[in-house]
């Protein structure tokens, strides 16, 4: 089977000015959400605690919180987990049991009251202080933009320094998309949505590693060509490993997000949205960007050219 | 070249039988008895998020250990300046760690050569004359307060452990993070909220006289006269548990003795009305001292104090010798044995702070289990399927190489003790996804060469060939990021980036270089005249 006919040109460089525009449009504005709005942190980042509670009978969100009473004071969030039917809730609570002091049993008693003893279960119990919170937060961004920038020198190293810089580029914007999205989708950040960005910003850079490799060979090979012509022809020959590749590891995703649980479903959405992004930016993001770089470059290059052709002209003539 | 073709393939067949052994314990049940004997025993480990457990990070108060210890110093400078006659030097404790000495100018020399000689640890940061007095302000020297510190975390982490030990847990985690904090995993554990209260606890345990003599109405009212301080404790509940009623006491702020000198302590069966108590065996020297103690005040309160809190003041009726001493309180049985443990383990040189947790309880720990489970099966059989109807025969080959890169990392897992997390899973998962990715590259060489016309033999060798530095490079990129995962996760994604890691060197074995084996062998057969592809 072949999804992609040998001998497709598609012309992928031409819309790059489109491209461009459009992806600066998207990754300003997710700037903008996260420098006004800001993601919405779990209790890694934040602080705070999370319980999840599973109740042997069909129970309410409000009901829960009635339950809750004295400890449901504060900004406290409650929301189904897990699905229709499987009576389970992921309590939000500000405070921390190192505020509260034995949070487990305190909740145990106030739930026991409402639910009977074993009307419920505390399934789990995450308390982060803020100091942890504020620290985890600091090391997961660095963590992110480090990877970055490794990637970008990896490539360098391993190709020139435009194809590193347009990885660079390339990784920023599927990095901030994902991030876009999650706050579109009200996911909350956690220590697992920094696991996925690292991800990300590893596979990702697969795909433009196999343009880079497409690209310096035909670079080689194909001497008369434009650098636009080798780009476009690169993109179009690696085209289906580029999609392939990824489509295998978007149907993983895709189980796992379906069937996954409640904890790893936000992790498999980063990485399906990332992957997605990947595809798009190793298409129109780097390689547009490589291309800038070589028409700067040129230009100077032109220059120096003609001196040095009117030079050989001229001593030719002396001849 | 067939030879070749024999050493790799016997290669691979000890590798998987090796692979085979390792996973054995984890899949089959009951081992033949012989098995233990020579072959690996140990099973892949689960992390807490999977089999149920608490993970608690805490942080010990260094500053505090520090303040203790200055403040140590103040009352041995007190004592010293007092032995050697020297009179009207008024010492406080400032800025928590600072020593202010106000000497009258004609003792200042004496007590500058008293510094010198008795206290080489302290430094003079700053001398201050007004008129008759001169005030010296002094402070540990940095090297001391570095060594305080890791001696106050290394003490705690030290305590913790015997008190865990005491409590009963199977297979603890209990370690040093950072500067100041200690990480600890009790895995399987029942009873979070009492571990915690186990792990958590001073338990400063110190013998202060009371002193009747002072209205408790008026010191409440207007603060407890000097050398005097006033604490609380709960009537009709130990452990100061809230609901009892509140009592407060006026105590002499010096203390008689403190735990150090406890040897065992044990529970002992309640006696008439009262409930368990706690009966404290101390040794030499403490029995020497307790027995000095309870000479002296024949008649008096002694205060029985656990971290700032009144347990029982009894009256001293007679000197008590033997060294033995007993906390009643009316607490029931469990929180006696509790107390018991944690005054045989000690005190902790300076409190603790739980500043993280995260407890799963063990049914979520099987369900994650169960999903982790299902969306794996699901996906790599996405996997597996397209893969044939893509390549076909090429495709069989991948998916057999899937398999075994499966099969390696589980067992690289096993072996290495390496602990599976349910991100840990999902990364199981993740990488089935990207392994086949090698395959890919190299069937879309193949595939490419064959249409330029070349015969399936050199079309192989040259999609190998040439697909070869891609692979390589994807895959390094990859394991960079995993391994920045590694130094950045906690716990759970740690383990994401352990099986991202070790998954990513083995799909570059099996999608390269076992499936090359298959390709060799038809070569060497010259059986290679078409490829399904």
């Amino acid at each position: 089977m072949e999804l992609i006919k040998p001998g497709l040109n598609i012309p992928f460089t031409n819309y790059r000015h489109i491209a461009v525009v459009l992806s600066t449009i998207v990754n300003l504005l997710v700037l903008v959400l996260l420098f006004t709005q800001g993601p919405r942190l779990g209790v890694d980042f934040a602080g705070g605690t999370v319980v999840q509670l599973k109740f042997m009978q069909k129970v309410s969100v409000n009901e829960v919180r009635a339950a809750l009473g004295q400890l449901g004071t504060g900004d406290t969030v409650i929301q189904d987990f897990g699905g229709e039917g499987s009576n389970e809730f992921l309590v939000r609570l500000e405070r921390t049991s190192i505020e509260i002091g034995a949070l487990g049993e305190q909740l145990r008693a106030s739930l026991s009251k409402q639910f009977g003893p074993n009307g419920f279960e505390i399934r789990r119990i995450e308390s982060v202080g803020p100091k942890v919170g504020k620290e985890l937060r600091e090391r997961g961004a660095w963590s992110v933009i480090a990877a970055t920038v490794m990637m970008g020198v990896y490539i360098w190293f391993r190709f020139e320094l435009r194809f590193g810089i347009g990885a660079i580029i390339a990784l920023i914007h599927d990095v901030l998309v994902t991030i876009g999205a999650l706050m579109l989708g009200h996911y909350e950040f956690d220590l697992t949505i920094i696991a996925a960005l690292l991800t990300i910003v590893g596979f990702s850079v697969n795909d433009t590693v196999i343009v880079c490799d497409r690209i310096r060979e035909n670079m080689r090979k194909i001497r008369r060509e434009s650098l636009e012509g080798i780009i476009n022809m690169s993109i179009n020959e690696t085209l289906s490993r580029t999609i392939i590749t990824t489509g295998t590891a978007i149907m993983v995703l895709l189980a796992l997000f379906a069937l996954g649980g409640g904890v790893i479903r936000p992790f498999a959405f980063a990485l399906l949205v990332g992957f997605f992004s990947g595809v798009y930016s190793t298409i129109f993001i780097a390689s547009p960007v490589i291309l800038f770089w070589e028409k700067g470059a040129m230009k100077r290059k032109s220059v120096a050219e003609t001196v040095v052709q009117k030079s050989e002209v001229r001593a030719k003539r002396t001849k | 070249m067939r030879r070749s073709v024999a050493i790799r393939l016997g290669l691979f067949i000890v590798a998987t039988l090796v692979s085979l052994v390792y996973l054995a314990p984890t899949f089959v049940h009951d081992l033949p008895p012989w098995w233990s004997s020579f072959l690996p025993t140990d099973r892949i480990h689960l992390g807490l998020d999977l089999q149920g457990g608490s993970h608690l990070l805490l942080e010990v108060k260094v500053d505090k250990a520090i303040e203790n210890n200055v403040e140590r110093i103040k009352a041995d400078l007190t004592n010293v300046l007092r032995d050697r006659g020297i009179s009207g030097v008024s010492v406080e404790r400032v800025q928590g760690t600072q020593i202010q000495l106000k000497v009258p100018a004609a003792s200042v020399e004496r007590v500058r050569g008293l510094l010198k000689s008795d206290f080489p640890n302290l430094t003079v940061v700053n001398t201050q004359a007004s008129g008759g007095t001169t005030e010296f302000f002094l402070t540990l020297s940095k090297e001391e307060i570095r060594s305080l510190r890791d001696y106050a975390v290394d003490q705690s982490l030290e305590t913790i452990r015997n008190r865990i030990d005491q409590f009963g847990v199977s297979e603890p985690v209990i370690q040093r993070e950072g500067q100041q904090e200690i990480l600890i995993q009790l895995p399987g554990i029942q009873d979070p909220e009492r571990a915690k209260e186990i792990i958590g606890k001073t338990a400063l345990l110190e013998f202060k006289l009371v002193d009747d003599t002072v209205n408790v109405e008026d010191a409440l009212k207007n603060g407890p006269p000097p050398g005097r301080q006033i604490l609380y404790g709960y009537a009709g509940k130990g452990e100061g548990a809230v609901g009892g009623e509140k009592v407060a006491y006026v105590v002499e702020s010096r203390t008689l003795m403190t735990g150090e000198y406890i040897t065992d302590a044990r529970v002992r069966p309640s006696s008439q009305l009262q409930g368990p108590y706690v009966e404290l065996i101390l040794n030499s020297t403490g029995a020497r001292l307790f027995e000095q103690i309870t000479a002296a005040n024949v008649k008096r309160r002694l205060a029985i104090v656990l971290d700032n809190r009144v347990y029982s003041a009894p009256v001293i009726q007679e000197r008590i010798g033997g060294g033995r001493a007993s906390i009643t309180g009316s607490f029931d049985i469990k929180e006696a044995r509790d107390l018991a443990i944690i005054l045989r383990a000690g005190a902790l040189p300076a409190p603790v702070e739980i500043i993280e947790e995260r407890t799963v309880g063990p049914s979520l720990g099987s369900d994650s289990i169960r999903q982790g489970i299902i969306s794996f099966v699901v996906g790599i059989s996405l996997v597996i399927v397209f893969m044939i109807i893509y390549y076909r025969g090429a495709g069989v080959l991948a998916d057999v190489a899937l398999i075994f890169h499966i099969l390696f990392l589980l067992a690289i897992l096993a072996a290495f003790k390496a602990v599976l997390t349910l991100p840990g899973i999902a990364g199981i998962v993740l990488i089935a996804g990207m392994a086949v990715d090698a395959n890919v590259l190299i069937n879309e060489r193949i595939r490419e060469e064959l249409r330029a016309g070349r015969a399936p033999r050199s079309a192989v060798e040259a999609g190998y060939q040439h697909a070869l530095p891609a692979i390589i490079d994807t895959n390094v990129t990859t394991f960079l990021s995993g391994l920045i995962l590694f130094q950045f996760g906690t716990g759970p994604i740690k383990g994401f980036a352990v099986t991202l890691c070790i998954g990513i060197l083995t799909t570059v074995v099996t999608a390269v270089y076992m499936t090359r084996i298959y390709y060799d062998y038809r070569m060497v057969t010259r059986k290679l005249t078409g490829i399904s592809i």
